[in-house]
């Protein structure tokens, strides 16, 4: 009877040691559901009636709403501007993670923190400060234009709009990974006698590569899929500033929903092709990227 | 050698290193930020300041404008205060549980920071629309998503969705189980453990989350423009503002509005970090 009575005991003692760290079976199916229905309202759905609305009427539609020319300009309008901004800012990122990293020096976590302040500018921000800048009504704005150069309601703009909100991206990726990495490598590479730039093509970039390669592609997406930085400086002009993300507003203004989200698929696959890479990296070289690394 | 004056000596700026490279890289990057972000940013503040005090505050003030920044402020902290809440529930859920699926969630989380934004607009805005698959569900409820503020609130959760997470989440993944065993041993219930051991250690990190997606959502434009249905005075927000008064050529218009909005949010972001320190000071380390 005793005996017994220890049996249960001991069982309830097994029960509560695991209910100590864990939830009950039931409070954990509820938290798993509550998770995926949140997700399924707020991912999964939009990104399903993206698709359905793209393919309403059938694939002769969206087809022919991508191979407009309209929406090809905007399509190289996009890829030229990234081409652009991307690797200016991977430049400057690599740039500024050498010093931050590498070297102790005052200011440098000013530095550091203004890197990251056009995060917390808004994009239409991001826009306004150069058409206040490069306008026709600003004196810098008119020494452009008696030269014939558009900056403003033209490409140039659209780029720097789109360096702007794209700056901290390669940066902030690169800086926590060579803190991590320290300067030990470089200074054995320099005392056998490998010059500064020997010893960061051979020593630091095969270091970085993988967390460099993960900013670039975060940086891209950013520099494709922009919005609303780049609307205020565009002009909106058809087959000339329009971006894709623009080019689908336009349609979608238009009440040609068919065609915005045709167009609207292609940044989606962007953003599932970011999405896959990111996932590949974080999966295949997790521990070459830096463990630190801040939103 | 003598004459080396401390602004010439490499000791007083930085620390001595055998690596080369500091003066060109750091120069490099400071000519690129100066003239990529700080200029421009300074010319906005400096255009704002020929307003004058008296010019600037009539521009703020203006009934319309405060309404814009009272409704970017005010969905954009239900938004993260939303995300705060979810943002720990997925970030737990992702952590401590094993289920079919999980890794596909775990990447989906990134999708609102690599979806165009005008993408999102388009889609919740089509999903939650009257006679969206969602919108459908709601209007008999007498519930309006699309084309009210109730629908900017819905962007924003969808934008700021992955700050929340994403800051949480490391913390969670290195929070010591013995802690809580010890909690146990102690005698605290489940609830006692997650109120006063594994809440108070996800709280810095809960903070920042809140904050990143505060001021992500007070800025966004491309996904609230097309859900919010812009209306005047009713959900018409700050970046929507600013762009109408471009398009008026009212640039002094679109500055002061602009420089409102930096100032509430430098302030509020500010604010934020002050709480953290003293969190910390409060619970005696960092």
């Amino acid at each position: 009877m005793a005996e017994a009575t220890l049996v249960i005991l001991e069982k309830a003692a097994v029960r509560q040691a695991a209910s100590a760290t864990g939830e009950r079976r039931g409070v954990r199916v509820l938290l798993i559901a509550t998770a995926i229905v949140f997700l399924a309202l707020l991912l999964f759905l939009p990104l399903a009636v993206v698709f359905a609305e793209a393919l309403r009427h059938g694939w002769g539609e969206f087809l022919a709403a991508l191979g407009e020319p309209d929406a090809l300009a905007a399509v190289r309008l996009t890829l030229l501007v990234a081409a652009i901004a991307v690797p200016l800012n991977t430049l400057f990122g690599v740039a500024v993670a050498w010093a931050v990293a590498k070297f102790e020096f005052r200011g440098k976590s000013l530095l550091v923190s203004l890197i990251d302040l056009p995060f917390s500018v808004s994009p239409v921000i991001s826009g306004l400060i150069y058409v206040i800048l490069f306008g026709t009504h600003s004196v810098i704005g008119q020494w452009f234009a008696g030269r014939g150069i558009e900056i403003v309601f033209a490409v140039p703009g659209i780029v720097l709009a789109t360096i702007f909100v794209t700056v901290p991206f390669v940066a902030r990726e690169l800086i926590p990974l060579m803190q991590e990495q320290g300067t030990k490598e470089e200074e054995a590479a320099l005392s056998l006698g490998a010059s500064g730039w020997q010893t960061f093509r051979h020593v630091t970039l095969p270091n970085i590569r993988w967390g460099l390669l993960y900013g670039v592609l975060l940086c891209n997406a950013r520099a494709m899929g922009e919005f609303g930085a780049v609307s205020v400086v565009s002009g909106h002009i058809r087959g000339l500033t329009n971006t894709v993300p623009l080019h689908v507003e336009i349609l979608y203004n238009e009440y040609n929903f068919v065609a915005a989200f045709a167009v609207a698929c292609l940044l989606a696959l962007l953003a599932f092709l970011t999405l896959g890479l990111k996932s590949l990296l974080e999966w295949r070289h997790g521990a070459e990227l830096a463990a630190s690394r801040r939103l | 050698m003598t004459t080396l004056s401390p602004a010439n000596s490499p000791s007083w700026f930085r620390e001595p290193s055998i690596l080369p490279g500091f003066g060109i890289t750091l120069g490099l990057a400071l000519a690129y930020l100066g003239m990529i972000v700080l200029v421009p940013l300074a010319v906005l503040f400096f255009h704002s300041a020929g307003l004058g005090w008296a010019g600037f505050w009539d521009l703020v003030t203006e009934e319309r404008t405060l309404g814009a920044l009272r409704l970017s402020f005010a969905t954009a902290f239900i938004a993260a205060a939303i995300n705060g809440v979810m943002g720990v529930l997925l970030a737990w859920v992702l952590v401590r549980y094993r289920f079919p699926g999980r890794r596909l969630i775990d990447a989906a989380i990134d999708l609102p920071f690599a979806l165009p934004t005008a993408v999102a607009g388009i889609a919740l805005t089509t999903l939650y629309a009257p006679n969206g698959w969602i919108g459908r569900l709601l209007e008999p409820l007498g519930l309006k998503v699309a084309y009210t503020p109730l629908g900017i609130v819905v962007a924003l959760v969808f934008i700021g969705l992955p700050f929340v997470v994403r800051t949480v989440q490391p913390v969670l993944e290195e929070l010591d189980r013995e802690l809580e065993e010890a909690a146990a041993t102690l005698g605290a219930s489940r609830w006692q453990t997650i109120g006063r051991v594994i809440l108070p250690t996800v709280l810095p990190a809960l903070l920042t989350g809140f904050a990143l997606a505060l001021a992500r959502g007070v800025g966004e434009y491309g996904s609230v423009i097309f859900i919010a249905g812009n209306i005047p005075y009713v959900s018409e927000i700050a970046p929507l503002l600013i762009v109408i008064r471009l398009e008026e050529f009212d640039y002094q218009g679109a500055t002061a509005v602009a420089v409102a909005m930096l100032l509430i949010s430098f302030a509020l972001l500010l604010f934020i970090n002050l709480l953290q320190a003293w969190n910390r000071r409060r619970h005696g380390h960092g």
